[in-house]
Formats: C-alpha cells, structure tokens, sequence
C-alpha cells in the first residue's frame, strides 16, 4: 500500500499515537482539565442571574444611554440677533459657562494636580524600596522586607488605601495622593528592582575598588546604570497615576471622580457623559505623552 | 497524469503574473521549472491546487478540471495533490507527528481530527514516512524544535502521506544551506521513483536543476520561454530565460541587470 | 587642519553643554510643576503635622485584626472571586469577535476595522468603577453588575493582544494546511488554533488575576463582592474588621497572582 513498504514490513510500524502532554500523563490531563472545568461551572452556578433580570435590565440600559446623549459640558454658545437686510441673523457672540463646567475643570485641574505631586512622592520612595528589592544589592533579610513592601502595595487597589483614608483620616485630595503614593512602589519599585538585578555588576566593583562606602557604590556605581530606566518608568508611572487620579474621588479622595459620582448621585447623565467623555480625552493624551516623552528619554 | 492549458493570471493590483502556460507532466518524472524571480514560477504552482485562483486557463488532474470545481470538491482533489513549501508551512506548535497527520485531514472527520485520533493505518504511514525521511524516533518534538533541514522533510512527509497523485514543490530549497538542499533534492528523486509520482518542482539554484530534473522548464515573464532535457540548457539558454535574450521568445521582457544575480546557482540564502 | 578640528571640538563641546542644559531645564521644570501643582491641591499644612499621629492611631484600631469576623467574609470573598471568573469568561467570549475585527489580516474592511479598533479603545479608556457605576443603575446593586463591568472593562485588553496575536499568524502554515484538501474547521483546528492557543490561555489568565484585583474595588459602588463588605465595616468604623479584610485580600490577591504566573509559564 505505501508503494516502496512490503506489507510485512509497514505492518510493523506502531498505528497508536497519542499526543504528549505537558501533565504527566492522559489521565492526569483529563483530571485537570475537569477540575478546571468544574471550578468554572461552579462559578457561572454562584452568579446565576435570571434571564428575566438580565432583559429588564438591557431596557433600562437603552434608557439610559438615551439619557446621557448628548453630553452636557455645561457650555453653550450665547447668540445675539443682528438685523441683515431687515432679516434677523443670528450670530455666536460669546460663550456661557456654568457652574457644571467650572467644576468639571476644576475637578480636572485638581486630578492632575495629585497626579504629579503623587508621582513625584511615589518615585522618592520607591528608589530606596527598590534596592531593598533588589537580591544583589542587599542582605537576605533586607530583601524580604523589600519584596514584601512591594507585594502589599500590589495587592491593595489604590482605590481601597483611597476608602481608608478619606474615613480614618477624613481629607479628600491628600487621600487621593496617599492612595497613589502607596501603590507606586508595587509598579515602579518592582520593575526597578528587575532592573537593578540585572547591572554589570563590574562597574560596581571597580567603584568598591576605590575604597568607596556603600552608598557611594550605589551612587556612583549604580546609579548612573539604571537612570534611564528610571526615568522612563517615572513617566510611564505618572501616566497609570493620572488615570487612578481621575476616578479616587469616586470614594470621596479627590479630583474629577467626585464630580461624577454626584452627577450620578443627582441623575444629571447628560452631564455625567460629559465627564467621563472628558476622563477618556485626558487618559488618552497623558498616554500619549507619555509614550512620546518615554521614546526621547531613551 | 497532470496537464495544463493556457494558464493565466492576473492579480488585483493588475500584475500579469502568467500570461498563458501550457505544459504535461505524468508518469514519474521529475519537471523542473527554472526562472528569474517575479517569472511567475511560484504562482503557476499555487494556481495548479488552487490556492491562487487562475484567472483563464484549464487545470487537468487525470481528467478532472479543477478550476471549476464546487469549494468541496476542490477539497477532495486536493488531497491528491501534495504540495512542499518554501518557508516549510509547519504549524510550529504541533509536533512532528501531528503536521504529518495534517496531511490525512480531509479524510478524517472533524471530531477524530479534534481528537488527533487518526485511522491506525495513517499513523503507520506517517511513521513509516518519517523513517523514510530520516526522522523515525521525533514524532513527539515539536516542530519548532527541528532545524530548516529537519522541518522541511516534515513538509514532505505531510505531503507524501496523503499518498498524492501530484507532488507540488515551491522553491524548498531556498531556506535551507547547500547540504540540506541536496538531501531534499535526493528525497524527492527518490519519492517520484518509489512512489511512482511526477514531481513538479519550482526551484532557484539552476545547478540544483539540472542535475535532478528529468526536464526542465524555463519561466521568463509569465511564459514559458524554454522546455527540454537538463542537458540542453547551454548559455544560450540562460540567456533566453534571465535575460530575455532573442533565442526564443521574442516577448521577454530583458530583465534589469541586477536580476542577472538569480543565474548564479546554489546560493541559498537568495530572496 | 588644525583649526578645523578645534572647530569641530567646540561644536561637540556646544552640543553637549546643550543636552546637559536640556536636562537642568527639565529636571527645574519638573521640580517647578511639582510645587504648582502642591499649592493647587490646597493641603492644610495642619493635616500635615498631625498625619503620622493618626496614621499610628488608626493602626492602633486596626490591631490586631478581628478573627471571629473572618467566617463571615469568606462569602463576599468567594462572590469576588466569581465576579473575576465569570467576568473574565464573559469578556473572553466577547473579545474574539472584536479581535478578529481589530485584526487587519482577518477584518472584512476598513470600517470593521475601524469598528473593532473603536471597541478596543472605548473598553480600555474607560475604568471598571465607571462602568460598575454604570451597571449598578442598570442593574441595580449586586454581582451582576459586577460581572458585567469586569467583563466589559477585560474586552478591550483581551481583544488588543488577541488581534496582535493573530496579526502575527503564520499564513504559509494555514495554507499548508489547506492543501492537504482539509475543509475550513479543520484547517482552523490545525493551523491556526495551535498557533494562537498559548498565547490565548496566558492572556485569558493574566487578565483572571488583574480581575481579581478589580473585582476587591467595585463593591464601593455596590457592585458586589468584597468592596461592598469592607465599605460597610468602614462605615462602622469597625478598624479590626477592615484589617482583617485587608489580609483577605492580600492572600487571595497574591495567591491568584502566583497561580496566574505558574499557568502562564506552563503554557507556551
């Protein structure tokens, strides 16, 4: 049958084939795949919702969609009558802000405002839990501590430290810079201290050569390796700031998200849209420059 | 036994590609066609099982035209024809043995093929196959894993394994080193010989050309300006197929100077 | 010769003290904006002084963290845990078509194209509390909600790194495939199934542990789960309760974190 074979001899050859597997074998794959399967059921199971509910609910969703359009920025263009050969025209003579659209910047103003001076905090303390992060720079126990630090600050959205301090402290902007402050070193200390692992360790030692304390190592020997990097994930970090920023006020610390959650809390949707439409303009250009300003540092 | 009249194709962006080729292949020859890049080498061969649609033309496989088929029945008829590609075509998460596999798709139905479960008697074939081709004991690695060599003996196995009428070669050489290209070459001979199969072969290095080609078919700007036995293909020749030369065709376009470069043989790492 | 090459020497020289100055500026400008931006948020300086002392306070109440009330958020932990599921489920179910239209080798035509790039964008700019908000009027209070701003927040990060996933498809394997004479299923189950799965199975994990986060916070604005659990117990000042739920937190956040990377460097 296979031309050049005698039957004998293709006989021989094994029909049997099963794929491997990266588990120890088939029946351990089947396991895990019905474990998996079962851990997933069991979590559709837990949240099941009435279809009933789920179609009221894409009602009410159209109504309120309806209801946010058109976005409502709280400003409108005055017109005035001008007599045009004995017709009236009407002409744009000036431009009318409210009291909706002051809160609206200002709001903004102050989202940005926490952004940059967290951003700058954040990046003050997260150098010095970086190299405590890192393995090749610290002892053992400093180590731990360092990774541990960054850990905690990973695993509590800022939004939660937000709560806690607006209500165990009872400030509004200051809140929201603590949250962020308290949540850069999980990202900037963490990737930092990636970095920071993997230095020419050389350099370093040409520098304790010298007769160098170990803070002098650190400045003059490592320092100068990883200051881009730095740089680069400062900016990047301010970025991820800026859109935390814009939605802390939503627990009450702070910026542009205080703002929208009482035009939800007063059912001024219109205005609402407005605002987030407003979020999503200034997330988009803070990731824009930032990308832009990340590519020149570099 | 293959045969092919007035094959045209024109692409979208309006590039006359083949302006009209005819040509026979059958029994168990070895057919190779030779040619200067942008000749229209390569879309003759993907316009034969046609993964490039002819624009004019018949396609015969032992009597059945194959440009007007239903999509099905394309399907089934392309199960008789193996093809080899350049950059190998393996799909590198797959291990070895399932791309030999793949070559007995369209025989298997969609739950067996979803559960890699195969007629016994395919799997067999696809180890004797790999014996054959040198790989016997690697169908559990995966194909990226394999050197270019090593994959592209993978790609004749999958074709080989559909048992083809036709054996279909898109430059296989042209990734691989001097080594490995004469390997492949010896493979193929081989296969046509054994498995009693025209091979059609497109393929860069003239040399390589002329020593395993029963013949030989010269492509110039999408016609064919050459046909005959390896050893008729003199300076003459060349010049006719890469630098439209006079000799034969009197439409050839000459070819800019730089394209002079594709004579040169056995250069593997060319395009 | 000679004044040539001073010439060019000073103009390095100039070059030099222009990005050296570059850098002065940006780093004042930097340091200025810092400032402005200090006095803009209107800090009383009398907070300030008093912070580390209420930050000790508060800790005090904190601790130690109140055991007997851990039976009862085992059940908002496990609702949170759903809400990431079955959110990352949902966004993955609905991630695939709207890759397969942001992909600019498998999108119909430029205006699916646009479409799906659109989809991808409006789902990622806006944040999982803004649509949890969204939902809870929709909705009303509860894990629906939740699920569904999780989901709808995911869409966007899936479908983008699916659709580049695809992009980067292998076309010779998939014709390949083909022209052995397999039909289109099976054509898809070979060729591009395998080479699109591990990367799918990574991001679709990755994304579960980025919920799970996600899914502790939008409680805050009733969308069930944890959130909603702690915000209560801030509200009675109950400071053991809220560090016990913190702990919660931390170990189900870190161990998702964990099983996510073990997954991800199993499959490749």
């Amino acid at each position: 049958m296979s031309g050049e074979l005698a039957d004998s001899e293709f006989a021989s050859y094994d029909g049997e084939w099963e794929r491997p597997t990266v588990f120890y074998n088939t029946a351990v794959k089947y396991l895990v795949y019905a474990v998996v399967l079962v851990f997933l059921v069991w979590n559709v199971v837990n949240v099941w919702v009435p279809i009933d509910r789920l179609l009221r609910g894409f009602g009410s969703a159209w109504l309120l969609v309806t209801s946010m359009f058109p976005p409502d920025f709280g400003v409108s263009i005055v017109v005035t009558p001008v007599q045009v050969g004995g017709y009236n025209v009407f002409v744009p003579s000036a431009l009318a802000v409210d009291n909706d659209a002051l809160r609206l910047w200002s709001g903004m103003i102050e989202t940005l405002a926490m952004s940059i001076v967290a951003t700058a905090i954040g990046v003050v303390i997260s150098v010095p839990i970086a190299v405590m992060a890192a393995e090749n720079l610290v002892p053992r126990p400093v180590y731990v501590v360092g990774r541990a630090i960054v850990s905690v600050s990973r695993a509590l959205h800022e939004l939660v430290i937000g709560i806690i301090v607006v209500v165990g402290f009872g400030f509004g902007a200051l809140a929201g810079v603590i949250a962020l402050v308290f949540a850069t070193p999980g990202f900037l200390a963490k990737l930092l201290a990636e970095d920071l692992e993997d230095i020419d360790p050389t350099q370093m030692d040409a520098i304790r050569s010298t007769g160098a304390s170990p803070i002098q190592v650190l400045l003059y020997g490592v320092a100068p390796q990883v200051m881009p990097r730095l740089i680069g994930l400062s900016i990047y970090r301010w970025d991820i700031n800026i859109r935390a920023a814009t939605i802390l006020g939503v627990v009450g610390a702070g910026g542009i998200g205080n703002v929208l959650i009482r035009s939800f809390d007063r059912y001024d949707y219109q205005y609402s849209m407005a605002i987030i439409l407003s979020i999503i303009a200034v997330v988009i250009v803070g990731e824009v420059a930032s990308a832009v300003a990340r590519r020149r540092v570099q | 036994m293959l045969s092919v009249e007035n094959l045209a194709k024109t692409y979208d962006s309006g590039d006359e590609a083949l302006k009209g080729v005819s040509m026979e292949v059958s029994g168990n020859e070895l057919v190779a066609i030779i040619g200067p890049s942008g000749a229209g080498k390569s879309t003759f061969i993907r316009c034969i099982n046609q993964l490039t649609t002819p624009t004019a033309g018949s396609v015969l496989l032992d009597d059945v035209e194959l440009t007007e088929l239903s999509t099905g029945k394309l399907r089934d008829e392309r199960r008789n024809m193996g093809m080899i590609f350049q950059e190998y075509g393996l799909v590198d998460r797959l291990t070895v043995m399932e791309n030999v596999l793949s070559g007995r798709l369209g025989y298997v139905s969609m739950w067996n093929a979803f559960r890699r479960n195969f007629p016994a008697d395919d799997v067999r074939h696809a180890r004797a196959t790999l014996d054959r081709v040198g790989l016997g004991g690697m169908e559990d690695k995966r194909a990226d894993e394999l050197s270019g060599g090593q994959r592209q003996r993978v790609g004749i196995a999958r074709a080989v394994v559909q048992r083809p009428k036709i054996l279909l070669v898109d430059e296989p050489t042209s990734s691989l080193d001097p080594e490995s290209s004469r390997a492949v070459m010896d493979l193929l001979t081989e296969i046509a010989r054994e498995d009693d199969i025209p091979v059609l072969i497109n393929i860069h290095e003239v040399e390589l050309a002329l020593e395993y080609a029963d013949r030989v078919v010269g492509f110039a700007d999408g016609r064919i300006v050459f046909e005959g036995a390896p050893d008729e293909v003199d300076e003459d020749v060349r010049d006719t197929i890469y630098r439209g030369g006079t000799e034969g065709s009197l439409e050839a376009e000459p070819e800019p100077a730089t394209e002079s470069d594709d004579e040169r043989p056995a250069t593997p790492t060319e395009r | 010769m000679a004044t040539e090459s001073i010439e060019t020497a000073g103009e390095w020289d100039r070059f030099d003290r222009r990005e050296r100055l570059l850098r002065y500026v940006a780093l004042l400008g930097t340091v200025l904006l810092t400032y402005v931006s200090w006095q803009a948020l209107n800090v009383r300086y009398s907070y300030l002084v008093t912070a580390p002392e209420m930050t000790l306070n508060l800790f005090r109440r904190m601790y130690p963290p109140d055991a007997t009330y851990a039976p009862e958020i085992v059940a908002p932990m496990i609702a949170t845990i759903n809400i990431a599921v079955v959110g990352t489920i949902l966004a993955i179910v609905m991630a695939i078509p709207v890759a397969y239209l942001g992909a600019r080798n498998t999108t119909p035509n430029r205006y699916t194209y646009g479409l799906g790039k659109f989809l991808i964008v409006a789902s990622r700019s806006v944040h999982v509390i803004i649509w949890a908000i969204v939902f809870v009027i929709v909705f009303g209070t509860g894990t629906l909600a939740g699920i569904l701003a999780v989901a709808f927040r995911s869409v966007g990060f899936l479908a983008k790194l699916i659709s580049e996933e695809i992009e980067e498809i292998d076309r010779t394997a998939v014709e390949a495939v083909e022209a052995t004479g397999a039909n289109g299923l099976k054509t898809m189950l070979y060729g591009i199934v395998p080479q699109v799965k591990p990367a799918f199975i990574g991001l679709s994990v990755y994304r579960w542990d980025i919920n799970v986060r996600e899914a502790t916070i939008i409680g805050f604005v009733g969308a069930g789960g944890i959130g909603m659990e702690l915000q209560t117990r801030i509200d009675f000042f109950d400071w053991s309760g809220v560090l016990t739920i913190l702990l919660a937190i931390l170990v189900v956040v870190i161990f998702s974190e964990l099983l996510s990377a073990w997954v991800r460097g199993k499959v490749r």
